[in-house]
């Protein structure tokens, strides 16, 4: 596969430590343009850390993360602020949702689209057709992103308004409106109902198939994980314990102990 | 759509134009007086401080404490580019205003990449050091005596109190307009999203600090203009503009009127400014007073008058054939009635 695919990210030896702790060490992953992969891993394993490193909240201490964008051109991705990745093409999701509460639907999409702004100050303070053509440019994008998540009629609510499934949809047409080609989601169907998750996955097959995005996300549900995933890291102590396809992963006798303990000897 | 343009922009602007006109033809007809004239003008510079203040606080969430200091300083900056270096008044209120972004940029660029209260502490100081600063360099600021400033606006008693209700009203609706412009568009929307999740904003692509900084610029150039107004139409200043006493007041408009509404925190302004006047009745009492009815205001609507929204004059207009209607069913009502009762008496 990796063969004819192209290399979009390439993590090698990711470390980082606050004060005395080691949160992740070595870590290494490669992904390429349009896959679907999952990180899984015990509660505090390090995987919400791995996605921080990756889109910039934290500098990683030790390790190199090289990203290619959609012009083919190579970056140094683990010096870069996190509005200069969403910039290159690394957008994501939250665990602990986090969207502009007070604003309403449509200007949480529209915020992610400001960076392909063509207007100037100037066009914004005098309201020249160029403002007024951005205006209804961002306007009619934010409409298909909202109606491929079944949101359109909430356009004018706010954010904050919303119930629990929806903003977390909310999030993902948000990273997709900057136009990512990589898209991290954290844990995305925490606290959907399986109904609700089912949707879910056939949505993020879709944008997956629609926006030729590759998609990292962390998740619990083992479920979704193994619906839809080709591939699966698993992280524990913040290190990589095995990888492979999902029926690999969960056959890997270090992945049951991680996440049912050991077997009782001695007894 | 394009008819709905010009609607937006025709209905605003038919009560911009007579909140300017009609009060400036009135003061000119002496139907209000100058004293009254003097409290409304004030009221305006007082709004475009609060202005400042809601860009900095309301819209960009950060909190400052030192907007009367931008203020003082486009006052004295007015002040000596005219007199000192013979620069026409209009030339020289931009070019006060902008000495005050400048000086906004100095003290952001330290401070703004901090996280909490940073700013508020570093502001607060600033105020009081201008002040200081105001008082001990004599020889440019006159001193703790302050500074005379007679310009046409404050010494023509006949078109003065005119003039300068038309010059600072329309300036305080020339700043609202291109505020308003700013803060829906892509720009103000980066600068709410600061506002409301700077982790999140980052993620999306915006630069929190940049944008930080825009707000807090512009919030340091419009207190600038408000300055550089307040100079020549009262002609007289002193350093005393700069204290923290002044820039709570400030603060209080936009806390009253609703942190991030405009229009909220124009009327405060308006509202408040004419309160602290007209309860001089009560003499001593009125310190009394005024803390009271903002406590009261605080306490059944901790949001502020506002909250977050924005009044809408067009929303308004589409309001009225409602109205209108409402009210004839009313009066239809109340009149059918009358004439069954009459049918029952007879």
């Amino acid at each position: 596969m990796s063969s004819e695919k192209k290399l979009l990210l390439q993590v090698s030896d990711l470390s980082i430590v606050f004060g005395g702790l080691r949160a992740v060490s070595d870590f290494s992953m490669e992904l390429y343009q349009g896959e679907l992969v999952g990180l899984i891993g015990p509660n505090g394993a390090g995987k919400t850390t791995v996605f921080n490193m990756l889109s910039g909240v934290y500098t990683p201490t030790g390790g190199e993360i090289a990203f290619w964008d959609r012009q083919g051109r190579v970056h140094v991705a683990n010096k870069k602020s996190p509005a200069q990745l969403n910039q290159i093409g690394i957008a994501r999701t939250f665990q602990n949702i986090r969207l502009f509460g007070n604003l309403t639907v449509a200007d949480n999409v529209r915020i992610a689209m400001h960076a392909q702004r063509k207007v100037t100050p100037l066009d914004v303070l005098f309201r020249t057709p160029r403002f007024r053509r951005n205006e209804l440019m961002m306007t009619l994008r934010v409409q298909t992103l909202l109606s491929l998540f079944k949101m359109k009629h909430k356009e004018h609510e706010r954010a904050k308004n919303l119930p629990y499934g929806e903003q977390r949809k909310l999030e993902i047409a948000r990273a997709l409106a900057s136009q990512p080609s990589l898209l991290l989601l954290d844990e995305p169907a925490a606290g959907m109902n399986p109904q609700e998750t089912k949707e879910l996955m056939e949505q993020i097959a879709f944008i997956r198939r629609e926006f030729g995005v590759t998609i990292l996300l962390i998740e619990h549900d083992m479920k979704l994980v193994m619906g839809i995933c080709e591939r699966l890291f698993v992280l524990d102590y913040g290190r990589v314990i095995a990888q492979g396809t999902p029926a690999e992963v969960v056959s890997n006798p270090q992945v049951v102990k991680a996440y049912l303990g050991e077997e009782a000897t001695g007894i | 759509m394009k008819n709905k343009i010009y609607r937006n922009m025709a209905i605003p602007g038919v009560v911009a134009l007579f909140a300017v006109i009609v009060p400036a033809a009135l003061i000119k007809a002496n139907v209000i007086n100058a004293y009254t004239a003097q409290i409304i003008t004030l009221g305006g510079i007082n709004a475009i401080m609060a202005l400042s203040v809601n860009i900095i606080c309301g819209i960009t969430g950060q909190l400052s404490l030192g907007q009367a200091g931008f203020e003082a300083i486009g006052a004295y900056a007015v002040i000596l580019l005219t007199q000192n270096c013979g620069i026409p008044l209009p030339v020289s209120i931009i070019l006060a205003a902008l000495v005050a972004a400048f000086f906004g940029f100095v003290i952001g660029f330290p401070t703004l990449k901090l996280e909490g209260d940073y700013l508020a502490i570093v502001t607060l100081a600033f105020g009081e050091i201008i002040r200081v600063v105001l008082v001990n360099l004599k020889a440019i600021t006159g001193g703790p005596n302050g500074k005379q400033f007679p310009t046409m606006l404050s010494t023509d008693f006949v078109w003065g109190s005119t003039c300068s209700y038309l010059t600072i009203v329309g300036a305080l609706v020339v700043i609202i307009i291109l505020l308003q412009n700013f803060v829906r568009s892509t720009y103000g929307r980066a600068i709410l999203a600061v506002r409301e999740d700077e982790i999140a904003a980052n993620a999306n692509g915006i630069g929190v600090f940049r944008y930080k900084m825009t707000g807090f610029v512009i919030a340091s150039f419009v207190a600038g203009i408000a300055g550089a107004l307040y100079a020549p139409f009262i002609g007289f200043i002193k350093p005393d503009l700069a204290s923290f006493n002044n820039s709570i007041n400030d603060l209080i408009f936009v806390v009253l009127g609703g942190m991030g509404s405009v229009t909220g925190s124009v009327l405060a302004a308006f509202v408040l400014t004419y309160l602290q006047e007209f309860l001089r009745f009560l003499q001593h009492y009125r310190l009394l007073f005024y803390p009271v009815i903002l406590i009261l205001v605080m306490l059944f609507r901790p949001q502020g008058l506002l909250g977050m929204k924005e009044l809408s004059f067009v929303k308004a207009w589409d309001g009225i054939p409602g109205l209108v209607r409402r009210i004839a069913a009313a009066v239809r009502k109340r009149g059918g009635t009358a004439a069954e009762r009459r049918q029952a008496d007879e």
